[in-house]
């Protein structure tokens, strides 16, 4: 049904509809509108056969998950930023293990300096940890992956990540089609586990394994992400089927027909990507932008395709690699090492640092005219940054970086916290 | 006192050993591991030391479950030396379904295999978390204070052998005052670990209401029995904190296990005794009660208060009294009840 909601709200109702078994609940911003609307549901009795369980950390979270879908439970958490390196060890765990547990990301920066802002610096930390990571662009999306992400770990028998931009997400109230139950049935089987814990049956989940048998084990996660390479558009066009639009697959391109200068992003940021290509392309310029959806696993082959024809590859991403420049951008320069396509690195939005379609634009043109440099930081206050150097070099005692910037700014007296 | 105890009040102690004769109880008294039809939830071949108090709890704690939840049993496992010793993949100890995640977070995995368990219509799946003290104590008591405060429905075993032995024996918060480890090394004018440190993890449990908190030791494997049977009748929260000694850790030979443990408790510096609801309902009598002396000296982490010519005995004293303190707050001495 068509309405005007909260992304969160929509989420919460989305993963209402999919009949998750065990939900842990710990609040995080932005996740928790997340959390809270679906122990709304299931308190009021709307979610049948369901636990919310309050815990009392992230890390507890995923374990309550953990043990609920050993048990052959759905199981389904939420969190974000700091609460995702809290569960970090649980998060490889549940990989491990094979349990097919989905959790909502609201993606959000990492401190220090604390901040609650929208980046994806979370996700990232996590890229390799044998989780499924699906990125949604739009509200519409989030809750059309969530309901693809159980399909998807359930089938596999991998968990998987659903990635959306912390409140330019979350917090946002736009028009989105929330599906009836009939349709997420439909689509959505019941949980049948490849493993389970059952006194009929007894066997051990979580053995020691010794280096005769890790490198298989590891190796078998490896394929799993590869089988997920060939489920995830085949899943996708299953779900078209079933509720009438596309959502989800591995990548979506947009005008990159006989584009020069190619866009590539991950989750919200690409609908500003695409008014900025749009304008360009108005004004003659040859552009067009590659969104990510699965970026674990990662779609060489697509992005291979989709890069082709491109002379210039911009990627905006919204994390940092301190010490190398882009995450996003070296697992696409591995997509292209056969070509000499130049792979450019914008860093942007960190810490919920707007991005301008005006700033996009002058990225775009300058990979264009062979002017951006590898690695660029967006809208970086040059002058705040070499004040603060020289201030270091100056003053062995130079006082905390990040309050020394603020101050250096004039807002040290005005700035928000948690 | 009821009828079938009544009958054991004479003579229940075979004469000149500690064992409990079997054929001197009731046939439903008897323990779990005198019947020839036992289950076995953790099977032989597994690769634990030679007189690991761990293994021998572990299994007498599991069967008495196995047994009281008429085999529907899950048991969830932290890192640990239970957890290495049972399951060298691909072999396994485990003849129950068993699940092993992390060091810090069985509770947290019990809670969630309890909670699958009621919504897959299996609630009479029981479950019991277990791990060692450095797991429990220490960096799994975030998760378990968590399942105790939302009285989640399963029971923790605490196997304690007072360190980190499976990393090879450094200290926990269950460390007693002067035994040596590997990062509580005897030198120094204070050597072993300090005094005024350490948790008390069976006291935390009560304070957290929940329905019941029992401590029990390899020494009275009948004892500890009958604590398993208790919790696994409850529904709800229910702590064990079961004292296994350590041949590695403690330096002390692997047939003077179940002696040192019963020493642990006739001294005082172990108390057995049941809570429920925070209260404590009941402390088991020493038999015979013999001075922490007698406990400490067989094992070489105390060795350092017994050197020749310079005994420790200050410290031996304060030790003492720390035995001489439980026997006051858990009311160790007088007549003992039949079991």
């Amino acid at each position: 049904m068509l309405k005007q909601t909260e992304g969160s709200q929509a989420v919460a109702e989305a993963i209402a509809l999919c009949r998750p078994e065990v939900v842990c609940a710990y609040p995080i911003t932005p996740q928790t509108h997340i959390v809270e609307g679906v122990g709304a549901l299931v308190k009021a009795g709307k979610v049948e056969n369901c636990e919310f369980i309050n815990v009392e950390s992230e890390f507890a979270a995923l374990s309550v998950a953990i043990g609920a879908s050993a048990a052959g439970a759905r199981a389904y958490t939420a969190t974000a930023s700091q609460g995702l390196l809290f569960m970090g060890e649980a998060v490889y765990n549940a990989a491990g293990l094979g349990l097919p547990i989905v959790m909502t990301i609201g993606n959000r920066a990492i401190g220090a300096p604390i901040n609650i802002w929208n980046d994806h610096t979370d996700s990232m930390s996590m890229k390799d940890s044998g989780w499924i990571q699906l990125f949604a662009e739009t509200n519409q999306e989030a809750v059309d992956l969530h309901i693809q992400a159980f399909r998807l770990a359930e089938e596999l028998s991998c968990p998987v990540m659903v990635c959306m931009d912390g409140f330019i997400l979350t917090h946002a109230y736009e028009r989105i089609d929330v599906p009836s139950q009939e349709e997420v049935d439909a689509f959505l089987p019941p949980y049948d586990p490849i493993q389970v814990l059952d006194p009929a049956e007894p066997y051990s989940i979580g053995a020691m394994v010794g280096p005769e048998a890790f490198t298989e084990v590891r190796y078998l996660a490896h394929e799993k992400q590869l089988q997920a390479l060939r489920r995830i558009p085949e899943i996708g066009a299953v779900f078209k089927d079933v509720f009438g639009r596309q959502s989800g697959g591995l990548i979506h391109s947009y005008r990159t027909e006989g584009a020069e200068t190619i866009a590539v992003a991950l989750g919200s940021v690409n609908g500003t990507i695409k008014e900025v290509i749009d304008g360009m392309r108005e004004d003659g310029a040859a552009v067009g932008s590659v969104s990510i959806c699965s970026f674990r696993p990662f779609p060489s082959a697509e992005l291979r395709a989709a890069l082709a024809g491109a002379k210039h590859v911009v990627v905006i991403e919204k994390s940092l690699a301190p010490g190398l420049g882009g995450i996003v951008a070296s697992n696409i320069r591995l997509a292209l090492r056969e070509t000499t396509v130049p792979v450019y690195t914008v860093i942007a939005g960190l810490g919920g640092r707007p991005i301008t379609m005006s700033s996009l634009r002058e990225v775009l043109e300058a990979a264009g005219n062979g002017r951006l440099p590898e690695v660029q930081f967006l809208d970086l206050d040059h002058g705040a940054v070499e004040h603060e150097i020289l201030r270091a070099k100056q003053t062995r005692r130079a006082g905390p970086t990040a309050e020394n910037i603020l101050r250096n700014l004039g807002q040290s007296a005005v700035v928000g916290n948690e | 006192m009821t009828d079938e105890t009544a009958l054991q009040r004479v003579k229940f102690y075979q004469t000149g050993t500690h064992t409990v004769g079997n054929r001197l109880m009731n046939e439903a008294r008897r323990s779990v591991q005198a019947s020839m039809d036992r289950s076995n939830a953790i099977t032989s071949g597994h690769r634990a030391c030679q007189g690991c108090g761990e293994a021998l709890g572990a299994r007498y704690a599991l069967d008495a479950a196995l047994r009281a939840s008429d085999g529907q049993l899950v048991a969830v496992n932290a890192t640990g030396c239970l957890e290495v010793f049972t399951t060298p993949y691909p072999e396994t100890s485990w003849q129950i379904p068993w699940l092993h995640s992390l060091f810090g977070n069985a509770p947290a995995v019990a809670t969630g295999v309890a909670a699958g368990m009621r919504r897959k219509g299996r609630a009479d799946v029981r479950v019991v978390a277990q791990g060692g003290d450095g797991g429990t104590t220490d960096i799994g008591f975030g998760c378990l204070s968590g399942m105790f405060e939302r009285n989640d429905d399963v029971l923790y075993i605490c196997y304690d052998n007072e360190a980190y032995m499976n990393t090879g024996v450094q200290r926990s918060s269950a460390t007693p005052p002067t035994a040596r480890t590997a990062t509580t090394p005897a030198v120094g004018d204070a050597p072993g670990n300090i005094f005024g440190t350490g948790k008390n993890l069976p006291l935390i449990a009560m304070a957290h209401n929940i329905p019941y908190v029992a401590t029990a030791n390899v020494a009275d494997l009948h004892d500890l029995e009958d604590k398993v049977t208790t919790a696994m009748a409850i529904r709800g929260s229910r702590y064990i904190h079961i004292m296994v000694p350590c041949p590695l850790g403690w330096g002390s030979a692997s047939d003077a296990t179940i002696h040192l443990a019963r020493m642990a408790v006739e001294s005082g510096l172990f108390p057995l005794f049941e809570a429920e609801h925070g209260q404590v309902t009941r402390s088991k009598k020493i038999r015979r009660r013999v001075p922490v002396e007698d406990y400490l000296r067989p094992q070489r982490r105390f060795a350092h208060l017994f050197k020749k010519g310079h005994e420790d005995t200050e410290r031996i004293a304060r030790l003492q009294r720390m035995a001489d303190a439980n026997i006051e707050r858990f009311n160790l001495l007088g007549e003992r009840e039949a079991p």
